[in-house]
């Protein structure tokens, strides 16, 4: 009984750890089960297995078209806030200026409101202005709630930049614009990188500043919020669990090349 | 900041030089936020205060700063509501978060970067997807469900789902990254040997913790319960599939006047206000917080 | 709660000591006694055990297999907070939530003393920092941040006090001025220190006794000029200072010494200070200890003829010489400048000349360069 005891003492944390674990994955192991569920009309009850769904992951009217948008918004909301907010990172990071106060504030600001209110707000001005809801009022609304965390991933990689590299590239007789290209720009590439992908997915997984300025635009979680109701298909199981595959599969793939990278250079 | 010393000559040029690249840097960037976020707030005001005007859907501005009072006593029971759901949903995801933290803090070795991308992992997989699983695991059809009831602990007329605690379980569990991450970021950071001090210093394992890991974690304590109240507060999805009419919270009124009943001047002034005690709350409790001086 | 006043008193005893990382051991069989009330150092190379030992004495680190005790209680099972030991972290590790006065006052208030405010002044009084109680560590310098990290440990009065490598973040002015400072402690609350470095330097100015490790076990221990005046071993001899190791063999006696063939010259060394257990030695003589001539002038004693020096750096107060002798072998040589003669020139031909009781004699079985290899200042 005391061994029994002490083990349990000691492992404590592990066995929380598992049941965390445990609880985090519950939903996404649901979600990829009942993605092989031969399901008719909803997809809540357990029918038996099948690969149809795998096979056929546009076989639902619409669940395409939905998904389609949602990588067309997200690519195009990634590339331009990923520009715009490197070019701040960049700003803060690298000179001094006045406004810088107003400047970290009105990038903070974003994050810390919360997502209905951004979207609604948004809504007022698109409405106030006569603008048609849609497409790129979607992609408007993403690059405003991506740019600041595009920020604040950036600069933190710039900060962690020792600035003598750069000294040392001038010292070697590289000006600024070789420095920037040479020494500068790809050693912060990585957090760039990094800053696109987290952008890409708050975009394509955002639902409620989406469902706010869509209009008659839909977007694969906007598919799956609608057809909760009447029941599910199972192609919507389907496309969660392969986005999620992928995304993990980029994200190992990230960190097992940055890690070959930092055996390399020993 | 990172130049060079230059000569005399080219210093005054480069300086100049220098004094405008940050803003061109910063133009685009801060233009997009002024006219897609400072603007609509700025219009979410003014339109809180305009009344009904002919038709569905047309206002006029007549400064009615009422509007907001009365949006307000419309919904403070939902508002209530949100900020308890979302109180008692951050607490909940804090108790989660911090073991899970820690143990990937201090006692995972060389499995630490992959339990990190365990904990994110889940994001990657659609957030309404995740929430539709939850009932779905929850409701009557569900293997937890089936399970209390084939224990007796609950009768097979109740229900898990659409009740409060279901929509504070999806809260807490939609948040928990925001949570883990900043806990981990400061628990991280803290010296193995000031924790080794500690035990030298006649501290046991829970007084070192109490005593020396909690207060030097308060920071990522801060950022996490942040990170999750915000959002929490303002969510309608969890209330929508999880809940029922009776656990709605003030998202679900500002999403049905905004969508449904087009009632944009209570929908603004309400969004709001929901902005206001969000900010009021989060000032009061940095300030408190920041009390316990932290490092 | 464990009162460090009180409990266990005496003199600290590991027994057979043993810690394994997997094939890998760092400590070896390790049995030794520290006496109460001394100042003793672990000294060695990094790898050598000794930060494991102090981390086992402070219950930081599980032994594999062995005993620590002070005086007649076995502690070895004991948590770190169960144990009337405190510890110096190598960069002193202080809460950096706290202030000066709540770091110091932590483990009186872990152990429930009473008048925690009157002790803590005192212990500030005697590291001179009493203006500082109410900063934070970050707002100190690296030499009040160790007075204090001392002051925090010594002020729960416990039977042992453990510095792990203290003085190693300072530089090496205020290194020199802390070792003073610590042996001043020391003399002053009368605890018994155990000190944990690699700089011998550091050892032999503070310590009553040395233990010299190297790969998991002790090589000698004793006081610093026991150490350093008669090393037993090729590694202490190398580490503890700079020797001239020449292999040799013993051929004859005469009276108390044994006399020495190397390389076809005779010399020779006390039989008290020959540590070989056959005819094959290392014979060793310091560089201090050899006077240096290059006109042909015999002195009395031992002497080694026709070497060249090849390389001559000036010091200061010395002159240290290499001096290639006929078999190939550099010996090194420190000329006090006491004499107003200028540096004797890169290639002449020179005679060595030394105090046959000041050379020693090793087992010559050993690697003649043990010890000298590794970089003590690397960690």
């Amino acid at each position: 009984m005391k061994v029994l005891t002490r083990w349990f003492s000691r492992n404590l944390i592990r066995i929380y750890m598992v049941l965390g674990f445990t609880y985090l994955f519950i939903p996404v192991a649901y979600t990829f089960a009942f993605s092989f569920n031969d399901y008719i009309k909803s997809n809540l009850v357990w029918r038996g297995f099948t690969w149809n769904n795998w096979k056929q992951p546009c076989g639902v009217l619409d669940v395409c078209p939905a998904l389609g948008n949602s990588i067309k918004i997200g690519l195009l909301a990634t590339f331009i806030a990923t520009i715009l907010g490197t070019l701040i990172a960049f700003a803060l990071g690298r000179y001094a200026f006045r406004g810088r106060a107003v400047t970290n504030t009105l990038i903070f600001l974003p994050m810390a409101s919360p997502e209905l209110v951004l979207g609604a707000s948004l809504l007022t001005i698109f409405l106030n202005l006569g603008m048609n809801l849609g497409f790129w009022t979607i992609v408007i609304a993403h690059v405003m709630f991506c740019i600041s965390f595009v920020v604040v991933t950036v600069k933190a990689r710039i900060a962690s930049l020792d600035p003598r590299l750069e000294q040392a590239a001038m010292d070697l007789y590289a000006n600024e614009r070789e420095t920037f290209r040479r020494v500068t720009f790809p050693l912060v590439a990585p957090g760039i990188a990094g800053a696109a992908l987290l952008a890409f997915s708050l975009s394509f997984d955002d639902f409620i500043i989406t469902n706010f300025n869509s209009g008659t635009t839909i977007t694969f979680p906007l598919y799956v919020y609608t057809h909760a109701e009447r029941g599910l298909p199972a192609q919507a199981n389907v496309i969660g669990s392969a986005m999620f595959f992928l995304a993990l599969i980029i994200v190992v793939l990230g960190q097992v090349v940055s890690a070959k990278r930092k055996v390399g250079t020993k | 900041m990172a130049e060079v010393v230059r000569t005399s000559g080219g210093a005054t040029a480069e300086l100049k030089k220098k004094s405008l690249i940050p803003y061109f840097l910063l133009a685009p960037g801060l233009l997009w936020l002024a006219l897609f976020f400072v603007a609509p707030i700025i219009t979410l005001v003014g339109t809180a205060t305009k009344t009904q005007g002919a038709g569905i859907g047309e206002f006029i501005q007549t400064y009615r700063w009422a509007n907001y009072w009365d949006a307000l006593t419309g919904a403070s029971a939902q508002f209530g509501r949100s900020f308890l759901y979302a109180f008692i949903a951050t607490l909940l995801a804090l108790a989660i978060a911090y073991p899970l933290a820690y143990g990937i803090a201090f006692k995972s070795g060389k499995y630490k970067n992959i339990l990190l991308v365990l904990v994110v992992a889940p994001f990657f997989c659609s957030f309404i997807l995740r929430t539709i699983a939850w009932k779905q695991i929850l409701g009557q059809n569900g293997p937890v469900f089936r399970t209390l009831v084939d224990l007796h602990l609950i009768s097979s007329t109740t229900h898990i789902t659409a009740s409060v605690p279901a929509v504070i379980i999806g809260l807490a569990y939609n948040f928990l990254p925001f949570m883990t991450l900043p806990l981990y970021g400061s628990l991280e950071r803290i010296d193995p040997r000031v924790l080794e001090a500690s035990g030298d210093l006649y501290a046991n394992a829970f007084t070192t913790f109490r005593r020396v890991t909690v207060p030097l974690s308060m920071p990522g304590v801060v950022a996490g319960t942040l990170l999750t109240f915000i959002p929490a507060a303002g969510d309608y999805v969890n209330a929508e599939i999880l809940g029922n009419p009776s656990t709605k919270m003030i998202g679900n009124v500002i999403n049905a006047q905004f969508l449904n009943t087009q009632d944009y001047p209570t929908a603004a002034a309400l969004s709001f206000i929901l902005m206001i005690a969000i900010s009021i709350m989060v000032m009061i409790y940095v300030r408190k917080a920041g009390t316990e001086e932290l490092v | 709660m464990p009162d460090a006043s009180t409990s266990a008193k005496g003199d600290l005893k590991l027994l057979n000591l043993t810690k394994s990382f997997g094939d890998f051991k760092a400590v070896d069989d390790l049995t030794l006694t520290i006496p109460e009330g001394s100042f003793f150092a672990l000294l060695g190379p990094s790898g050598c055990g000794k930060t494991t030992t102090l981390r086992m004495i402070a219950g930081l680190e599980d032994p594999t297999s062995g005993k620590i005790s002070i005086g007649t209680t076995d502690i070895t099972d004991k948590r770190p907070y169960q144990r009337p030991v405190n510890t110096v972290f190598q960069n002193y590790a202080l809460f950096p939530h706290l202030t000066i006065f709540e770091n110091i006052a932590f483990g009186l208030r872990r152990r429930g003393v009473k008048d925690v405010k009157a002790q803590v002044d005192k212990v500030l009084n005697l590291v001179e920092l009493p203006h500082l109680a109410d900063r934070k560590p970050t707002q100190l310098s690296g030499g009040q941040q160790q007075r204090i990290a001392v002051a925090r440990a010594i002020v729960n009065r416990p039977a042992l006090l453990l510095l792990d490598e203290p003085l190693g973040a300072l530089d090496l002015k205020l290194r020199r001025q802390m070792q003073i400072e610590l042996k001043w402690i020391q003399t002053e609350v009368g605890l018994t220190f155990v000190h944990v470095t690699h700089d011998q330097e550091e050892a032999m100015t503070m310590a009553d006794t040395i233990a010299v490790m190297n790969e998991g076990r002790i090589e000698q221990m004793g006081t610093p000029a026991e150490l350093y005046d008669n090393p037993k071993t090729a590694f202490v001899a190398n580490f503890l200072g700079q020797s001239n190791l020449i292999q040799g063999t013993i051929i004859d006696a005469d009276g108390d010494f044994h006399v020495v063939d190397l390389y076809g010259q005779k010399v020779k060394v006390l039989k008290a200070r020959s540590h070989s257990k056959n005819n094959s030695v290392l014979y060793a003589i310091r560089p201090e200890k050899l006077r240096i001539d290059n006109d042909g002038h015999t002195r009395p004693g031992n002497t080694f003829k026709g070497g060249h020096i090849v390389d001559v750096s000036y010091i200061g107060v010395s002159t240290q010489y290499q001096v290639e002798m006929p078999w190939g072998q550099e010996i090194m040589v420190f000329e006090q400048n006491d004499d107003g003669v200028p540096p004797l020139d890169k290639g002449d031909e020179v005679t060595l000349t030394w105090e046959p009781a000041f050379s020693f004699a090793l087992d010559g079985s050993q690697d003649v360069n043990a010890g000298s290899e590794v970089n003590p200042e690397e960690e």
